[in-house]
């Protein structure tokens, strides 16, 4: 009776698979994807799912496995979810393929945005931007009388005047989680003080009045943060934004959606977003900018790569955008942005323009010298000048063992 | 046993110990002393990155590995000798602050960062593991038939645990707005941040290491307490000896052997601490040598990694056990000489 009912069960789920499947084609060649495994990428990857023969694998370390899977002949996926930060592995070893004949065959419905160019080749097909911005509550902001901050001396007196009002239990939320999270907070602010983290001979700059006004300005910020500030990520902020803790904090713009899930959220509706602060006047807002975007690898038969491509322009079309339009700032036509998106946007059209996140050999050990070194700036054991001069003799180093430097 | 029915029955895992420890251990040994390094060239490149209306474009400099016809990168290596230790022991920074007799500046490194905690957890930790193993022991061995069998399973219940799993509930107990931490709080009547205090976070690690590691010492002292000869105790209740002062003279004595057993497995697995800097995200405050191994070995997101500073890291940490492990295995090896 048992089986009977649980084959009938599973005959409903196929039938269920099939009727939602609106694929363009049918697809006979095993494709294999791997990719981070925020909302947006499941949104992307279950539409491809619906060609069928595909299968997804959403992870977080994907960073980690993705360039040594991608090396393998023939590679362990045909489909990679990359950002501008983690392509550059792929690059650099050359395990991924021009795409510019598949694009040409079957990227009718892409816009030339999306072309992801390097040294004239397609090299990746971007499908959304994502941006660190200011997240506000939007009903603090008008009870206190508040104007939105555009600036990070703003950002401050507005810190002050609702730790004053006592709202909320800390003004401000960060992702300052010690090591990757830390380094790209420092990144955001250096940059918005027009800081240039390495010579073009590759040798270390952080050592710089932006260096020093960057630190100041983060200090000064964490004054009003919760003291725990060095454990919290992403997912740690989007939390106190949900369960009222804080009022501004800046954030992802991929993690807009959640604010408003009444399912985990207090807060729902009551969440705006604006563009990221400057750092100093006349300056781009003090954060980069990054898309998030498929590549195919190279050790694969062409066939392969050929329905690889074909499944992921199915996972990227029109119909994709319009089931998940909340999930991110979507390239794809078809996209309406929602008041969350806002802000991102603004971010990414200000002028001047923040700067994409440099994709480089010596960007990867910079973010890693910063992430080791910052902690004992913000525990206080050093001061700002040593901090810096500390990550510059750590990156020294790294690069040395990596062959970059002599 | 003649030599040959000896060899089949050691050969196996004579083997296996070649191919899975030996050689690992040579790999490293002969990495920390050379460089791996990609064949680098400059050269302008136009990237098109995605904006929200519009691409933009700029061409740079930049340095890419040379791939050779088979698309695979060339790389060179090299012997460096001693320099991948010196990089890990603080190069420059090392020997500015010994020549300022800086021993801030010289904690600010990592390796010294690291080596300074992992010994204070070592053996700090160490005293907490025997007398609280052997306290359970004790207690299990006096308790009633009818209650052991419960006792001894809810001692052993922390042992069983997954490490990284223990290490995240006792996080959560404290971390942020924590069960333990609102407590603590509505008590003193005090705002706590415990994760912001590298002391309570140290405190923590060692609280869960003793927490996770006082059952398996527990096992080991009441199998031990089961052989010790009934006869000396009673002697000893009749020459009038008091409960602490049986303890003292017949009972440690006996379990004296396991004691420097547990030691020994205690400072070999204390000295290699990992889980504890994950579960209780302890980066920022305290890291361990094996961690820093980790940390140099884990790739960036351009895919650099430094394979010969790990092996340099993790040949000084064995270097470290062996140290730590001398004196009570020549305890060990005098007394068995001695017997």
């Amino acid at each position: 009776m048992l089986m009977k009912r649980l084959a009938l069960a599973g005959a409903f789920a196929l039938s269920a698979t099939t009727a939602m499947a609106d694929c363009a084609f049918e697809n006979d060649v095993e494709v294999k994807s791997l990719s981070a495994g925020f909302e947006a990428w499941k949104a992307v990857t279950d539409a491809m799912a619906e060609c069928g023969n595909f299968s997804a694998e959403l992870d977080q370390e994907f960073r980690t496995k993705q360039p040594a899977a991608f090396a393998a002949d023939p590679s362990l996926y045909a489909i990679g979810g990359v950002s501008n930060g983690t392509i550059t592995p792929l690059l650099n070893e050359g395990t991924i393929r021009p795409l510019d004949d598949l694009v040409e065959k079957y990227g009718q419905n892409l816009t030339p945005n999306q072309l992801i160019r390097v040294d004239g080749d397609i090299m990746a097909i971007a499908m959304m931007v994502n941006t660190q911005h200011l997240m506000y509550r939007k009903d603090i902001f008008e009870e206190l009388g508040l104007e939105v901050p555009t600036t990070y001396d703003e950002v401050l007196e507005v810190a002050a005047a609702i730790q004053e009002a006592g709202v909320v239990e800390y003004p401000l939320g960060a992702t300052m989680k010690s090591g990757w999270n830390l380094a790209q907070d420092f990144n955001n602010m250096f940059l918005g003080y027009g800081g240039t983290f390495y010579n073009d001979d590759s040798t270390p700059a952080v050592n710089s009045e932006a260096g020093i006004k960057a630190l100041e300005t983060m200090k000064a910020l964490t004054e009003y943060m919760d003291p725990e500030y060095l454990v919290s990520d992403s997912t740690y902020v989007q939390q106190q934004f949900q369960q009222g803790k804080i009022a501004m904090a800046n954030l992802w713009g991929s993690r807009g959606g959640a604010m408003d899930d009444p399912a985990e959220s207090d807060v729902v509706g009551k969440v705006g977003s604006a563009a990221a602060p400057v750092a100093m006047e006349g300056g781009a807002p003090a954060t980069t900018l990054w898309w998030d975007g498929i590549v195919v690898a190279k050790n694969i038969p062409d066939e392969t790569a050929e329905a690889a491509f074909r499944v992921a322009m199915e996972g990227l079309d029109t119909d994709m955008v319009q089931g998940a339009n909340e999930d991110a700032i979507w390239l794809i036509p078809g996209y309406e942005p929602n008041e969350m998106a806002q802000g991102a946007i603004a971010t990414a059209t200000a002028d001047p323009t923040p700067i994409s996140y440099p994709s480089t050999s010596q960007m990867g050990l910079m973010h890693t010298a910063i992430g080791n070194e910052l902690d004992a700036f913000f525990t206080g054991d050093r001061s700002a000048e040593e901090t810096l001069a500390a990550i510059e003799e750590s990156y020294t180093a790294a690069a040395k063992e990596a062959g970059l430097l002599e | 046993m003649k030599f040959k029915t000896f060899a089949m029955f050691v050969g196996p895992s004579v083997f296996l110990m070649l191919l899975f420890i030996a050689f690992p251990l040579v790999a490293v040994l002969l990495n920390s002393f050379q460089v791996t390094q990609p064949v680098f060239t400059t050269q302008e490149i136009e990237t098109c990155s995605a904006g929200f209306l519009e691409q933009s474009c700029t061409t740079e400099i930049k340095t890419i590995p040379v791939l050779d016809e088979n698309g695979d990168t060339v790389t060179t290596t090299e012997w460096v000798g001693l320099s991948s230790y010196a990089n890990v022991l603080g190069g420059d920074r090392l020997t500015r602050a010994l020549s300022n007799f800086d021993f801030g500046e010289l904690l600010r490194i990592d390796f010294w960062k690291a080596l300074r905690f992992t010994l204070t957890f070592t053996l700090i930790t160490l005293p907490f593991v025997l007398g609280l193993g052997l306290a359970i022991a004790v207690v299990v061995n006096n308790a009633t038939r009818a209650v052991k069998g419960p006792v001894i399973f809810v001692s052993l219940l922390p042992f069983i645990i997954t490490p990284v799993i223990g290490a995240l509930s006792i996080r959560w107990l404290f971390y942020g707005d924590g069960i333990a931490t609102v407590w603590l709080e509505a008590m003193f009547d005090t705002d706590l941040a415990v994760a912001a205090n590298g002391w309570a976070v140290e405190f923590l690690m060692m609280f869960y290491r003793v927490w996770h590691v006082a059952p398996f010492a527990f096992v080991i002292f009441y199998a031990g307490l089961q052989t010790v000869n009934q006869d000396t105790l009673e002697s000893a209740v009749i020459d009038g000896a008091s409960r602490w002062e049986r303890l003292r003279y017949v009972v440690i004595p006996h379990l004296m052997p396991l004691i420097v057993f547990i030691t020994l497995i205690h400072l070999m697995d204390a000295y290699r601490a990992f889980e504890e800097v994950i579960g209780f995200s302890s980066e920022s405050q305290r890291i361990t040598l094996q961690y820093l191994t980790y940390d140099y070995l884990q790739p960036d997101d351009a895919g650099n990694r430094q394979i010969s500073s790990a092996s340099a890291s993790a040949m000084l940490t064995m270097i470290g056990v062996v140290i730590l492990l001398a004196a009570p295995l020549r305890r060990t090896w005098r007394d068995h000489k001695g017997a």
